[in-house]
């Protein structure tokens, strides 16, 4: 079973990032499962989110504590929150940032999301990032398609458009 | 803590949510009258009114722009948060 | 049978239109709102065979599902917590008039302190108003429970309004894979009341004044309807399980894996305790029908037992433990301890079950120890 946590924001869509990931994994024919840790939602407040994907039906209810891939929305929330508890050994990173963060998959998806949506939201970027660190755990084709049909019409392409830039711009920087 | 009440009120100011920015707001202060709308408006009190001019407490401001939106002679401009 | 993957809310909402109530008043309050809010959007368009009406509180939406199921319509309402609470005078009054209403409880914590978050205090509360109480595991199986609840009610052997229960946010608003049925097979026909509707060639009272002899006869009734279900249950149960082919248990409890000792619990973290009694070999027996209590069953089930824990998410305040303990101690006299746990929607973990269960043999009998 793969299990991943999210970290961004209130407002960022790190839940509707998670369900969209479940719903493409959906979509590749396996299991899967996703929530948020509610909060008082309050926009910038840190929040977490979850996804578990499995070839058999998931049978567990709890958070993820011990997370095979960990994606950070927000290069900011490195300072205030410990984005690595838990992470299994050999556990995949995926950060949102300008910089080259040694061991974690980087991307610069906020600039990605302002040429492409408008918007420094940045959650769908993400995904394409998580497509290509994961090796393709969850599909880019599958991706795409759930985003397509979460946000139809020209937003969803041009989130599309964010989901694609990001899956070929982002990667693993050496230790 | 009997019943959850909270004695010691105002302990938010203990909460730094400066951190919370995408954009921060920028005050130029040759532009400023020091009206004081930007801090009637302001929805995390983070802004005061020092000689005349807005001064933004960062430390709480969380990058919402409301001030930016509502100064009337358009000194608020905003820059994306370098992190 | 389509299997696709949504919200827990959303697969309740999928299959209320599919049950059709002519009447739907609710007032959306976390974490039941998304229930409303897709009925609602059926409704923009065009896609919902009743009509929804706008409440201003829960009590006016409780009331309003009264009138329409006394008027003979079949009616429906989602709420949680605090809108539970507020509905409480008028719940008594749909048990007292036998009138078969379904509402989907999603479970919450109730104030003070304020707290929008799992567990059973609400329902919990309710538990001794006359309605029927049933607990789903996962979505899947409270879209079944749903498919079931008007089938039950409407029967004339019940004629008893009933509680669905789903653990809020773990269930309504998590992801999963849910198989939603697309039409329901001609398994719950149209509500053709006999005892209570409104045709001014016949015409009744209702919700009368009664003497003290007539009411205390009434409300003995209204017990005995409680205690005379059972086969009822089972029954939809198992008619169920041959047209959509999923069952739970017999209906009433679920009996899951073997071993000397059990554990009792109900809702959405049994799961978590059935991956845990895979490792440490104890038996999980999960209520599924709360109310009427199954308490023949849950004794056979439990005779024997070296020892019994309760694991649940309320507390029956002076009483030293939870409602649920308080029920299987009436049925079973050995070495019983409670764990109170996830109040106020504190995740249950496999890790945290494993650290309470390993403490029962030191616990005395009738002990109640705390998550935290």
């Amino acid at each position: 079973m793969l299990e991943v946590r999210f970290h961004g924001r209130g407002g960022q869509g790190a839940v509707t990032a998670a369900e969209v990931l479940a719903v493409a994994a959906f979509g590749d024919g396996k299991y899967s499962q996703a929530f948020g840790k509610f909060g008082p939602e309050r926009r910038g407040a840190p929040v977490q989110s979850f996804t578990r994907v499995d070839e058999s039906p998931i049978r567990i209810r709890q958070e993820v504590y011990e997370p095979d891939i960990v994606v950070v929305l927000d290069p900011g929330l490195m300072k205030v929150v410990n984005v690595r508890q838990g992470i299994k050994e050999g556990g995949i990173l995926i950060i949102n940032t300008k910089d080259k963060v040694p061991g974690a998959w980087c991307v610069d998806a906020t600039r990605i999301a302002l040429d492409t949506i408008g918007k420094p939201i940045v959650n769908t970027a993400m995904l394409g990032a998580f497509s290509k660190a994961s090796g393709g755990a969850v599909s880019l084709e599958s991706i795409i398609k759930a985003i397509k049909e979460r946000f139809p019409g020209e937003l969803g392409e041009k989130n599309a458009e964010a989901i694609r830039k990001a899956s070929e711009s982002c990667s693993l920087i050496g230790v | 803590m009997v019943g959850g009440i909270i004695k010691d009120v105002g302990n938010i100011s203990s909460n730094k949510t400066g951190s919370w920015r995408t954009f921060r707001p920028v005050v130029d202060k040759n532009k400023c009258i020091g009206c004081g709308t930007c801090k009637m408006f302001c929805p995390d009190v983070a802004i005061e009114i020092v000689d005349g001019k807005a001064i933004i407490d960062y430390d709480h401001c969380k990058g919402c722009l409301i001030c930016k939106s509502v100064c009337p002679v358009g000194a608020i401009s905003s820059e994306e948060e370098a992190k | 049978m389509v299997k696709k993957i949504e919200e827990g809310s959303h697969a309740v909402a999928d299959v209320v239109r599919l049950l059709n109530p002519g009447v739907l008043a609710m007032y959306p309050i976390t974490p039941s709102t998304h229930i409303p809010e897709r009925l609602s959007e059926f409704e923009a368009n065009g896609e919902l065979g009743g009509k929804i009406i706008r409440v201003e509180s829960e009590f006016s939406a409780i009331s309003a599902v009264v009138g329409a199921s006394a008027r003979g319509i079949r009616a429906y309402t989602a709420t949680s917590s605090q809108g539970l609470a507020l509905m409480h005078e008028v719940l008594f009054a749909a048990s007292g008039m036998r009138l078969p209403i379904v509402i989907t409880v999603a479970n919450r914590a109730l104030s003070a302190p304020l707290n929008i978050f799992n567990d059973w205090q609400d329902s919990i509360s309710e538990r001794d108003s006359g309605w029927l109480q049933f607990y789903g595991e996962d979505s899947q199986e409270v879209v079944d429970l749903m498919i079931q609840a008007y089938k039950i009610a409407e029967d004339k052997r019940v004629l008893l309004p009933t509680m669905v229960c789903m653990d809020g946010f773990f269930l309504t608003h998590t992801y999963d894979v849910i198989d939603v049925p697309e039409d329901l097979k001609g398994f719950v026909p149209d509500y053709k009341p006999e005892h209570a509707f409104l045709d001014p060639k016949k015409p009744m009272t209702q919700g009368a004044w009664a003497m003290q002899e007539p009411y205390f006869k009434l409300r003995k009734e209204l017990e005995e309807a409680q205690r005379s279900i059972f086969p009822v249950i089972k029954e939809v149960h198992d008619d169920f399980a041959k047209v959509f082919g999923r069952s739970y248990g017999d209906g009433l409890i679920e009996v899951y894996g073997e071993g000397d000792n059990a554990v009792v619990t109900m809702g959405s973290f049994s799961t978590n305790l059935k991956v845990l009694a895979d490792k440490l070999g104890f038996q999980v027996i999960r209520i599924r029908c709360y109310r009427p209590f199954p308490d023949k069953e849950l004794a056979a089930a439990l005779k024997g037992k070296e020892s019994v824990a309760v694991f649940e998410k309320d507390v029956s305040y002076g009483t030293g433990h939870g409602a649920v303990y308080n029920d299987v101690r009436t049925v079973y006299n050995g070495k019983m301890v409670n764990f109170i746990v996830g109040l106020g929607g504190l995740d249950v973990p496999v890790s945290a079950l494993e650290k309470m269960y390993k403490q029962v043999p030191e616990m005395k009998d009738a002990e109640t120890r705390w998550q935290i």
